[in-house]
């Protein structure tokens, strides 16, 4: 496909371990700081033992801030605080347009679920009902939109990890096909114990801080949070006379067809994602100044994402970094935070650093990012996001 | 540009696949669930393959693989699915176990399987399919999101095949829990009664229905979509959204051939869906049909394989008739709404 107009991205917003806010994140990789630390938000024997990322607000500080939220699931919450932060950012009156709400998530509300359970086990009759109403990833888009009052478009998407890319491609399309003027994309996941246990079943978890990209790393640290970009066609920037910050370029999503969690060693899944984005948006491997990795911390991911990184763009390959060793591995978040990050080094000029790398990965050898930087010259800038299923996206976002 | 429906395949509640005429001995449940009828697994995938699979996964690759077969595709460019709920079986089994067990040695094949997007990747890893994949969520909206990014994908590449379906699945864990919502009837004796008696409550569902889509017509397609459209909390903009959504489809109600409606049985709702159809159609035919599927996220994906065989067979089965008026069924428009919140149209037509 190809893009008529320019889709513009009018506003950000996100949430993740390293601030609440895009300007509280920004002083965080400013400082090259990590979100990652101990378990505070739930019971759980992994406590002490598995490092998280923690969004650095409880439930009830969240629902406090976000005033008369209670009993509302934390993925609904984060999702809310993102969505709100992006829908101010960009000014523009949700209510006056044709606007949509695409939002990403996996767990939707288990973490109230998690709850519920406890008591239901035991006695199917046990269990206080308002702890599952939410359970429905669906539901979670319903709070966010029934809080910005979009009446309009909704749609969730979970394609697992990569699920959050697919909501705002989803988003851009909307508007190049003119069913849409501004719709609000990304995603939202709060950490839970289903998620924790599911992952470290898999024996996907480093019980140290994850070092993405690095030849010793181990597995993946979990994370929550949330992010949302606005978007907005050509005509409503200019009848409002926006100041966007970027544009979406090009995206693509594939499947790699390998296995149900592990990618293909070649990475022919990420490979045709990255090499179809490029070719949609017009530009050459040389024209990217940045890429977002998915670098999850796994063997298998930064193998088989490294692979594909390094075969697309050779030996001159662009600054890269996984900010999953800042903020964790977000799930289906992930996709979200890491656009408005991309964003954000366009509109800084800067990049991101990649946290704890000390040696590459010997077969490949690609040295991320490792202090942050400013003051480049940031034009194009890619992300990746890859899922169980074999899932795999990728964006790109260009500077105006 | 016209969206062809080259392939169907539904695994419901009634027996909807093979040679059988078009509901010929339709299926009574007693109690307030719904469940499908399942075919011989076997003569979809080998057993080594089934071992693993829950239910909804089975019956998503059975309803896949119908649809590429009718349509003669072995390869699809991309896959589609929605779903309200994903794979609740080991959702609840790998939550149940995580419980008891107080989180120690669990096995992870049911986390693994556990997320939505495990019915449209396993059929991707089946076909070795490396094209467009996704998986909606939206609750009632699941599968008529789906079909609107199938529309969108094939304006930009009509000669693409596309394998769209909605799949939900019932558990145990997840009848017991909605049950004391309220929202299923209780001591129903026969589904087929259910638009016979009033009553508080409809009957819980589930099914996996897919379709090859394609902006290329097949030999033997005779159904083409239209258009789709889902309306979030209208309130009283619901009649005038209808009429608009006609009018972008250059079509007067008068056009409208059949009527689907997806009226719950609820007798606290359905006041829209009969306002809809004795005020905006009043010269249409019209017919219910949740008293065969059940209600649950996905079932307009029920819908869309009933008006397709409808068009087709150009014959509208007494059992679902609600009014007839002895029109040939060009026009077909499926009305869905899921309890208060969710509204949404799809629009088929004879091609």
């Amino acid at each position: 496909m190809t893009l008529e107009g320019r889709i513009h991205v009018a506003g950000a917003g996100v949430i993740s371990a390293i601030g609440n806010s895009a300007d509280e994140t920004l002083h965080s990789f400013r400082n090259n700081l990590s979100g990652i630390g101990s378990i505070t938000l739930f019971d759980s024997i992994h406590r002490g033992v598995l490092p998280v990322g923690e969004v650095k607000l409880s439930n009830r500080e969240l629902a406090v801030k976000l005033g008369d939220k209670k009993d509302v699931t934390r993925t609904a919450l984060l999702g809310i605080h993102a969505a709100r932060e992006a829908v101010q950012n960009a000014g523009v009156d949700v209510t006056k347009w044709r606007t949509g709400l695409i939002s990403a998530t996996t767990v939707g509300g288990m973490d109230k679920t998690e709850e519920f359970f406890n008591e239901f086990i035991s006695d199917s009759k046990k269990g206080r009902l308002r702890n599952v109403v939410n359970h429905e990833c669906g539901k979670t888009t319903e709070l966010i939109a029934d809080d910005l009052g979009i009446r309009g478009f909704i749609s969730t998407i979970n394609t697992a990890c990569s699920s959050s890319v697919n909501a705002i491609a989803f988003g851009a399309r909307l508007i190049n096909h003119g069913l849409l003027d501004v719709v609000i994309a990304g995603g939202t996941d709060a950490l839970t114990k289903f998620t924790l246990n599911g992952f470290n079943s898999l024996m996907i978890l480093d019980q140290k801080e994850c070092r993405p990209f690095d030849a010793s790393r181990s597995g993946l640290n979990l994370g929550e949070g949330a992010g949302f970009l606005v978007l907005v066609s050509e005509r409503v920037r200019k009848e409002n006379n926006l100041h966007t910050m970027g544009y979406v370029s090009g995206f693509a999503n594939t499947n790699d067809a390998f296995h149900q969690t592990a990618s293909s060693p070649d990475g022919r899944g990420s490979f045709s994602a990255m090499q179809k984005a490029l070719a949609m948006s017009g530009l050459q491997p040389a024209d990217i100044d940045y890429i977002n990795l998915h670098g999850t911390g796994t063997l298998n991911n930064d193998l088989s994402e490294g692979t594909a990184v390094a075969r697309l763009f050779g030996e001159r390959y662009p600054r890269l970094s996984s900010t999953k060793a800042c903020t964790g591995h977000t799930l289906g978040a992930s996709g979200g935070i890491e656009a408005v990050f991309s964003i954000m080094a366009i509109r800084h000029q800067c990049v991101f650093p990649n946290l704890r790398f000390e040696n590459p990965i010997p077969e490949i050898g690609l040295i991320p990012q490792q202090q942050f930087e400013a003051g480049l010259k940031i034009s194009h800038v890619m992300s990746n996001s890859f899922g169980f299923g074999g899932n795999c996206s990728s964006m790109i976002f260009s500077k105006e | 540009m016209a969206v062809y429906i080259n392939g169907k395949g539904n695994i419901s509640p009634q027996k909807t696949w093979g040679d059988e005429p078009l509901l010929s001995s339709p299926r009574d449940y007693a109690g307030s669930k719904l469940e499908c009828v399942q075919p011989d697994y076997t003569q979809f995938l080998d057993v080594r393959q089934l071992r693993r699979m829950s239910r909804v996964i089975k019956m998503g690759m059975a309803a896949g693989t119908l649809a590429l077969r009718e349509a003669g595709v072995a390869v699809p460019d991309g896959i589609i699915t929605g779903t309200g709920y994903g794979c609740l079986e080991d959702t609840g089994t790998f939550l149940t176990k995580m419980v008891e067990s107080n989180e120690s040695a669990l096995n992870p094949t049911p986390f693994i399987q556990s997320t939505h997007n495990t019915i449209g990747s396993q059929i991707a890893l089946l076909l070795q399919c490396q094209g467009y994949n996704q998986t909606y969520t939206q609750r009632a909206f699941s599968f008529e999101n789906v079909l609107l990014d199938c529309i969108l994908e094939l304006k930009d590449n009509p000669k693409q095949s596309i394998l769209a379906g909605g799949v939900d699945e019932i558990t145990n864990i997840s009848h017991k829990i909605e049950e004391r919502f309220g929202i299923y009837r209780q001591d129903s004796l026969s589904s087929l009664e259910l638009f016979n008696s009033t009553g508080r409550g409809t009957l819980q569902g589930e099914g996996a229905a897919y379709f090859v889509l394609s902006g290329e017509k097949q030999n033997l397609c005779k159904v083409s979509l239209i258009s789709v459209a889902t309306f979030y909390k209208p309130g009283n903009h619901l009649l005038s959204d209808i009429e608009a959504f006609l009018k972008s489809c250059s079509l007067e109600a008068g056009d409208v051939d059949l009527v689907i409606s997806g009226k719950s049985g609820d007798s606290r709702l359905g006041k829209e869906a009969d306002l809809i159809t004795s005020s905006l159609f009043p010269s249409s035919s019209t017919a219910l049909f949740k008293h065969l599927c059940g209600e649950f996220s996905s079932a307009s994906a029920f819908a869309l394989w009933l008006g397709t065989r409808i068009i087709e067979e150009q014959q509208i089965p007494g059992i679902i008739l609600e009014r007839n008026a002895k029109r040939p069924v060009k026009n077909c428009l499926i009305y869905n709404p899921y309890f208060n919140d969710y509204h949404s149209l799809i629009l088929l037509r004879a091609c």
